[in-house]
């Protein structure tokens, strides 16, 4: 074969080989320019943030950058008795730079997080600095407040002089690093955390499960009705899924209140005495019922959208071939819809997770979930530290529930609305 | 669903018992939207039915709580309808806007990296509410955004753009390319071909997606608990304050407008997934 037969040119006398290769390339960057304003977008304002909950949730260098000469000092020191002076004399001057800097306040707050009672011996030390003497600093501040003296509150100050810090995702689940540096469980009844993941779990579950069952009936007779009947009661599913989630949690709460409509119902029918209507709102049953009430679409939506396309024919032929039609469903419709089912018990369980504003309005304090805690510590503590932790081990979490849905089902399987 | 006339006694109670769990559920789903209506015109000031409404009694009912709604001394609903309506406008006007044109790059063949690059767009979707108020929060307290209506906007179209870049790729999967190379080979730009070709035909699914980048902005609450200041208070902001404090009947009047607007919302979105649906020639 000579060179001439084997290389085709275009017009322009370039192989036509590279000619096509730069055609795809200019399409690829084409595609690429379209993709990147939003790609950018959502990158600096997204995904960097949540990147940088990260390094927050395990940064802890503002009290080391604001007490320098305490922790240099307090190199040498083996934590086991009390400080030596250098300590003191390191804390009185760090801690004299933080006054006239006026930014003591965020180191009362840092420390307290580490132990409680910090934030009041600091403010005392502050009023009583004025009048110290020079020297025998040790002596000057253990007068303050006989906490200054007590060994404990020295060795969580040493806790804080790593630069980084795993202690806020220990926290999370109700672990800490006691004094010997060892891994140990909170006492029992101060454990909140752990009780907080299990609660979350546990009602996204159920939450999950009402919802299928609920859902399966109706997107099944939604599916086989014929179009001017289905048509209209879509508008059920549909009405609810586009009206605002406060207002559907507002009825909620009226409908659930003590002398609300459900209660009414009860007292009429004879189910409960007039005087003892029981408590359905702010406990676990609000969270639930609401709940339910507000995630159902989601789940009949992809179950309608997967029962649409199987034929009824299939059924026919279940029955035809000797099934009774518990038979058929069970082994021919029912697998048919998995697809369906995968999508819309994820997406459910998934939002469930993650709930945050009903729970907070009709939950109690026996219905709320982690998202509440994280904006409580958002918002009230701002210990937003120990939020971030918190969301990034409940968004590991969901990210792992993604990864085992798509090994077992495939998320290709997914069928949205 | 008419049974067969042959169909076995206990199939036919089967079938029925099916028939009632139905309509047990679909009460359960639209029947809490309709215990708003009547006690947004309570007379009094709880939120129970009176006696007077048990009755029927035309003294019972009254518009009061419309008129405090819209009169109300001190009433933060103005502002707040006003800082909505803004809010959701800019944030849709920018989620359509980003959202349409990633979703024509991610639907050509030519598109490197599809997959991943689609996860990253629709990340704000999937991940929970709060992690991402949490982090947007971040960004815009460092980026000095914080209580500005700009920084609310900003997290809405974060929210508001995967709506709209699935809608779009949707309807541009039953997109004929043939009709953009014939444009092109009669000398009209790619911009004019947008324009006047692409444009219109992916036009359903543009406005869904808007429409779910509205209602995503127009309800959103949790991230604006994070971004608002006193200033940028939104409908749903005030929903959140009331129902957790002073619970009065002039929130059953918003929320009464409210489902009326999802209402109307709801009807657009129909007729517009059925435009879209025939010409995308699905018939299902």
């Amino acid at each position: 074969m000579s060179s001439e037969t084997k290389k085709i040119l275009t017009t322009d006398g370039i192989p036509l080989e590279v000619s096509l290769k730069k055609a795809e390339r200019k399409n690829k960057i084409k595609a690429f320019l379209l993709v990147a304003p939003l790609l950018l977008f959502l990158i600096i304002t997204y995904v960097f943030p949540i990147g940088e909950m990260l390094t927050r949730s395990i940064d802890d260098k503002m009290v080391t950058q604001m007490l320098p000469k305490t922790y240099k000092a307090m190199e040498n020191w083996d934590g086991k008795e009390l400080p030596p002076e250098d300590v003191f004399e390191g804390f009185y001057f760090d801690y004299k730079k933080l006054v006239e800097e006026k930014t003591f306040g965020k180191l009362a707050t840092q420390l307290n997080f580490e132990k409680n009672g910090f934030k009041s011996i600091l403010k005392k030390l502050q009023r009583k600095m004025k009048k110290f003497e020079e020297g025998n600093y040790k002596e000057q501040i253990m007068a303050v407040h006989p906490r200054w003296a007590d060994v404990e509150y020295w060795r969580a100050l040493k806790r804080r002089a790593p630069e980084y810090t795993y202690q806020k995702y220990l926290k999370g689940i109700d672990m800490y690093e006691n004094e010997d540096g060892k891994i140990v469980n909170v006492p029992e009844d101060r454990q909140i955390h752990r009780i907080l993941w299990l609660r979350t779990l546990e009602i996204a579950f159920f939450v999950t499960l009402f919802c299928f069952l609920m859902a399966y009936p109706i997107a099944h007779l939604l599916a086989t009705l014929p179009m001017k009947y289905s048509n209209l009661l879509m508008i059920c599913v549909l009405l609810p899924f586009w009206t605002s989630l406060l207002v559907r949690t507002a009825s909620w709460m009226i409908l659930l209140q003590q002398q609300g409509v459900v209660n009414d119902f009860f007292v009429w029918i004879g189910l409960v005495a007039d005087n003892a209507r029981p408590e359905m709102m702010y406990n676990k049953t609000g969270s639930y019922v609401a709940m339910t009430q507000i995630l159902l679409p989601f789940m009949v939506l992809p179950l309608y959208s997967v029962m649409k396309t199987i034929s009824p024919s299939l059924m026919r032929a279940g029955k035809s071939l000797g099934g009774t039609p518990f038979i058929a469903f069970w082994k021919v419709y029912f697998p048919l819809t998995i697809p369906g089912i995968g999508a819309g018990c994820l997406l459910v369980f998934i939002l469930a997770v993650g709930y945050y504003i009903t729970p907070a309005l009709v939950g109690g304090a026996s219905g709320t979930l982690i998202s509440n805690q994280i904006a409580y510590h958002m918002k009230s503590t701002l210990d937003w530290s120990f939020a971030s932790a918190m969301g990034l081990m409940l968004l590991t979490g969901v990210l792992a529930i993604y990864w085992l849905y798509n090994k077992v089902v495939g998320i290709d399987n997914i069928k949205l609305g | 669903m008419a049974l067969p006339k042959y169909t076995e006694p206990h199939y036919r109670i089967w079938h029925y018992i099916y028939l009632t769990i139905c309509s047990a559920v679909f009460f359960f789903l639209i029947a809490p939207l309709f215990v708003i209506f009547p006690l947004s015109f309570n007379a009094e000031e709880f939120l129970v039915f009176s006696d007077g409404m048990k009755r029927l009694d035309p003294d019972a009912f009254s518009l009061r709580w419309y008129k405090d709604m819209i009169y109300g001394t001190k009433n933060p609903w103005g502002l707040a309808t006003k800082n909505s309506f803004i809010i959701a406008f800019f944030a849709t006007i920018g989620s359509v806007i980003l959202g349409t044109v990633a979703a024509l790059g991610l639907s050509s063949r030519h598109m490197p990296f599809k997959g991943l690059i689609m996860a990253v767009l629709i990340s704000p979707m999937i991940v929970p509410l709060i992690i991402s108020g949490v982090a947007i929060f971040f960004f815009m307290a460092k980026a000095g955004l914080a209580a500005t209506h700009l920084g609310i906007i900003l997290a809405h179209i974060i929210l508001g753009t995967p709506f709209v870049v699935i809608t779009v790729t949707a309807t541009l999967s039953g997109f004929d390319h043939s009709v953009t190379r014939a444009a092109a080979s009669l000398g009209s730009d790619p911009v004019n071909t947008f324009m006047k070709i692409t444009l219109p035909l992916i036009l359903p699914g543009v406005i869904s997606g808007g429409l779910f980048a509205f209602v995503t902005s127009f309800d959103e609450v949790v991230v604006v608990l994070f971004l608002a200041g006193l200033d940028n208070t939104t409908i749903p902001i005030q929903m959140w304050t009331g129902l957790r404090e002073q619970l009065s009947p002039t929130i059953l009047a918003v929320a009464t407008c409210l489902i009326i607007l999802s209402t109307l919302i709801l009807v657009t979105a129909e007729l517009l997934r059925r435009r879209s649906e025939r010409l995308r020639g699905i018939n299902r």
